[in-house]
């Protein structure tokens, strides 16, 4: 009686019991009852043969003893606060997003509740396994920070709500900061790149190349589009040219080329260069992402800003593009989780990364034939980073895509409004 | 408030032109030759209703006085101001061209009352305060006030009509185009559409419409011409143009409208 308002009638429930729809959905013919009973018997031995592998013959101690190094490579473990403060200050500016974003709704709802659950949980018991206590407390902390920076986003959003247009630039800011402080900001002495290894370098390269691709390829796609045939010609020629090559080639490239671009004075490290040529590569694939939404921009938005006396520039800033990139989100983001994927590919320019890493544990002869257990643990962390960024991306979509959507008048008044 | 569509239905040459377009020709990429030479004159303050057969160049036609369309032969002059390709020129002149389009073209991210105030504050830059009196203002003569901060999507088309033509309005042009303005709409919503327009014609703005309703011209037009092939056919006031076309196209266009 509490789901319907006599003005609606609401369309028919087909509510099927358990049986049912196992029946129609795992049981309706004969073959269907054969893949069935096929593939539980291939879960079952693959999940008991996998259980049994990791819980009788896997030989777990090669993480904990390895536990730093898989995370951060062979930064100065007496500098390693540094760090997390870096990462705080990206967990501060991802809960006040979240809370600018959310300033509408509860903040903690059940979703939210259970992935908070969710990370405590692995926080308190896989890394009991791994690490100290005081890692432990710390990243719990982090955790609490996010709720907090969370709460005041939410308080702040609601105070002033034209905030959200300012969100990209607080994260750069923040995304900046934190580069400084890994860097070596507050100790005043540099820690060098190279010295970065794990997870920390992977993110590090990954989010860096993400912040500098992007622009870069935006402005190649609006270079595609462009009236100037020159500008039109090289954006063409740039775009053709990174698609033809293995990503391999450009990263090779870019480690012998960027040095002989620059003068001699100036030396760069090597994860500086491999950055250059995860840019140069994800900014043409990323080029061809935006032209597809700027393409999907009816000609009638932008002949309706010309007319109002806009120019080029405001017509593409204010009206073209803000349109195309929420169409693409989804796909801009699914590139970013390949180049994410794709900074593997830096232990073989020499960079040990989270897989380098891996792999240069697994030469030490001490953890000879641990392969299973040091590739499945980064196999697990690959998944959590990409399915986060994944989730994130598809909240961000919602959260833009609301108020656009066709609302039916009545239906918003019949809504009871804060119930 | 002066009321010119009376005088300018008298006597067109008496007041000051606004609009003129002498022998424009254009043709399409495919070498289409879609205007033939085609000359108006515009008066200030003159409403002109521009109809014909689909194809025959009207909304191109209509589309070259804000440079949306480039033309290739003949010149066009809006008040005062030589249409060329000087890009200087031709934002100032869409600063005093409004347009209103067929398919209504709000922009689908912003709300009602950012799609009236962008331009003023960008183009304009009018303080937001100034932007946004002026925005409610319009809305409130368009009948809109209540849905200000809703989104285009969340409004029926006979809405979202007429917050382009407030949108249209907030720049305070001179002149306002209308390019098949009702023809995307459902007929419960032309009405409310062409009350607007009505009400407009009246308060002495400059309009040429490109519309097919023949009750909007008979009664709002001071003017009304007929465009065939590329060719501007038949000029006429509304009443000779309805009643006693002198061109045989125009006969012809007639009988098929007016069943």
């Amino acid at each position: 009686m509490t789901t319907t308002t006599p003005q609606f009638s609401a369309p028919p429930v087909n509510q099927l019991g358990p049986w049912a729809w196992a029946k129609k959905n795992l049981f309706s013919s004969w073959f269907n009852t054969l893949l069935t009973i096929i593939s539980l018997l291939l879960l079952i031995w693959v999940t008991t043969s996998l259980l049994g592998w990791a819980l009788t013959q896997a030989q777990w101690d090669v993480l904990p003893s390895n536990f730093r190094l898989l995370l951060v490579g062979r930064y100065p473990v007496e500098f390693i606060w540094q760090v997390w403060l870096g990462v705080a200050v990206i967990a501060a500016v991802g809960g006040f997003s979240w809370g600018v974003l959310a300033r509408q709704a509860r903040l903690l709802d059940r979703r939210a509740l259970i992935t908070l659950g969710v990370l405590a949980a692995i926080i308190v018991v896989v890394l009991a396994l791994l690490t100290n206590p005081v890692s432990i407390a710390l990243a719990l902390g982090l955790l609490v920070l996010l709720v907090l920076t969370g709460f005041a986003g939410q308080a702040i959003g609601r105070a002033k709500p034209q905030l959200g247009t300012w969100l990209p630039l607080l994260w750069l800011v923040g995304f900046l900061l934190s580069f400084a402080l890994i860097r070596g900001l507050i100790i005043g002495r540099t820690v060098r790149l190279d010295d970065l290894g794990g997870l920390l370098l992977t993110i590090l390269v990954a989010a860096v190349s993400i912040v500098l691709s992007f622009p870069l390829g935006v402005l190649l796609a609006l270079g595609r589009r462009s009236d100037l045939p020159v500008i039109r010609g090289l954006s063409v020629l740039y775009i053709e040219v990174i698609r033809g090559l293995p990503l391999i080639t450009i990263l090779f490239a870019s480690q012998l080329l960027v040095p002989m671009a620059l003068p001699p004075q100036i030396r760069t490290e090597r994860v500086m260069r491999a950055i250059v040529g995860f840019t140069l590569f994800s900014a043409a694939y990323l080029a061809e992402n935006v032209r597809g939404g700027l393409q999907s921009v009816p000609r009638g938005q932008s002949e309706a800003a010309k007319a109002l006396g806009m120019n080029p520039l405001l017509t593409t800033s204010l009206i073209v593009l803000p349109q195309a990139l929420k169409a693409v989100i989804p796909t801009i983001v699914g590139q970013f989780i390949s180049l994410f994927k794709d900074t593997s590919l830096l232990a073989i320019v020499g960079l040990t990364e989270l897989l380098g890493m891996g792999q240069a544990i697994l030469a030490n002869p001490q953890y000879l034939g641990r392969s299973g257990e040091v590739y499945l643990f980064i196999g697990l962390i690959y998944f959590l980073c990409c399915y986060a960024m994944s989730s994130a991306s598809r909240r961000l979509e919602k959260q833009l895509s609301a108020p656009r959507r066709a609302v039916e008048p009545a239906l918003t008044t019949a809504r009871p409004d804060g119930g | 408030m002066t009321q010119p569509q009376m005088e300018m239905a008298d006597s067109q040459t008496g007041a000051e032109p606004i609009i003129i377009a002498r022998d424009v020709e254009k043709w399409y990429d495919n070498n289409f030759h879609v205007l033939k030479g085609v000359s108006l004159t515009v008066a200030k303050g003159e409403v002109v209703v521009v109809m014909g057969p689909s194809g025959s160049g009207k909304s191109t036609f209509i589309r070259t006085f804000n440079a949306l369309e480039p033309y290739q032969k003949g010149s066009i002059e809006i008040d005062g101001i030589q249409l060329s390709h000087d890009l200087k020129n031709i934002d100032a002149i869409r600063r005093e061209v409004g347009m209103v389009f067929q398919q209504f073209n709000l922009f689908p991210h912003l709300t009602v009352l950012d799609n009236v105030t962008l331009a003023p504050k960008w183009v304009r830059r009018w303080p937001k305060a100034k932007a946004e009196e002026v925005a409610m203002q319009l809305l409130e003569r368009v009948g809109i006030l209540n849905q200000a901060h809703k989104y285009p999507g969340q409004l029926s088309g006979g809405q979202q009509q007429r917050v382009a033509i407030a949108r249209a309005l907030a720049m305070q042009p001179k002149i306002m185009l209308f390019d098949e303005p009702t023809s995307a709409l459902d007929p419960e919503m032309v009405r409310e559409v062409l009350d607007v327009m009505r009400t407009l014609a009246n308060s002495g703005i400059t309009m040429v419409c490109v519309t097919h309703e023949v009750g909007f011209a008979r009664e709002v037009a001071d003017r009304v011409v007929l465009m065939a092939d590329g060719l501007l056919v038949e000029e006429a006031t509304p009443a000779e143009f309805f009643s006693n076309p002198k061109e045989e196209r125009t006969k012809k266009f007639l009988s098929q409208i007016l069943h």
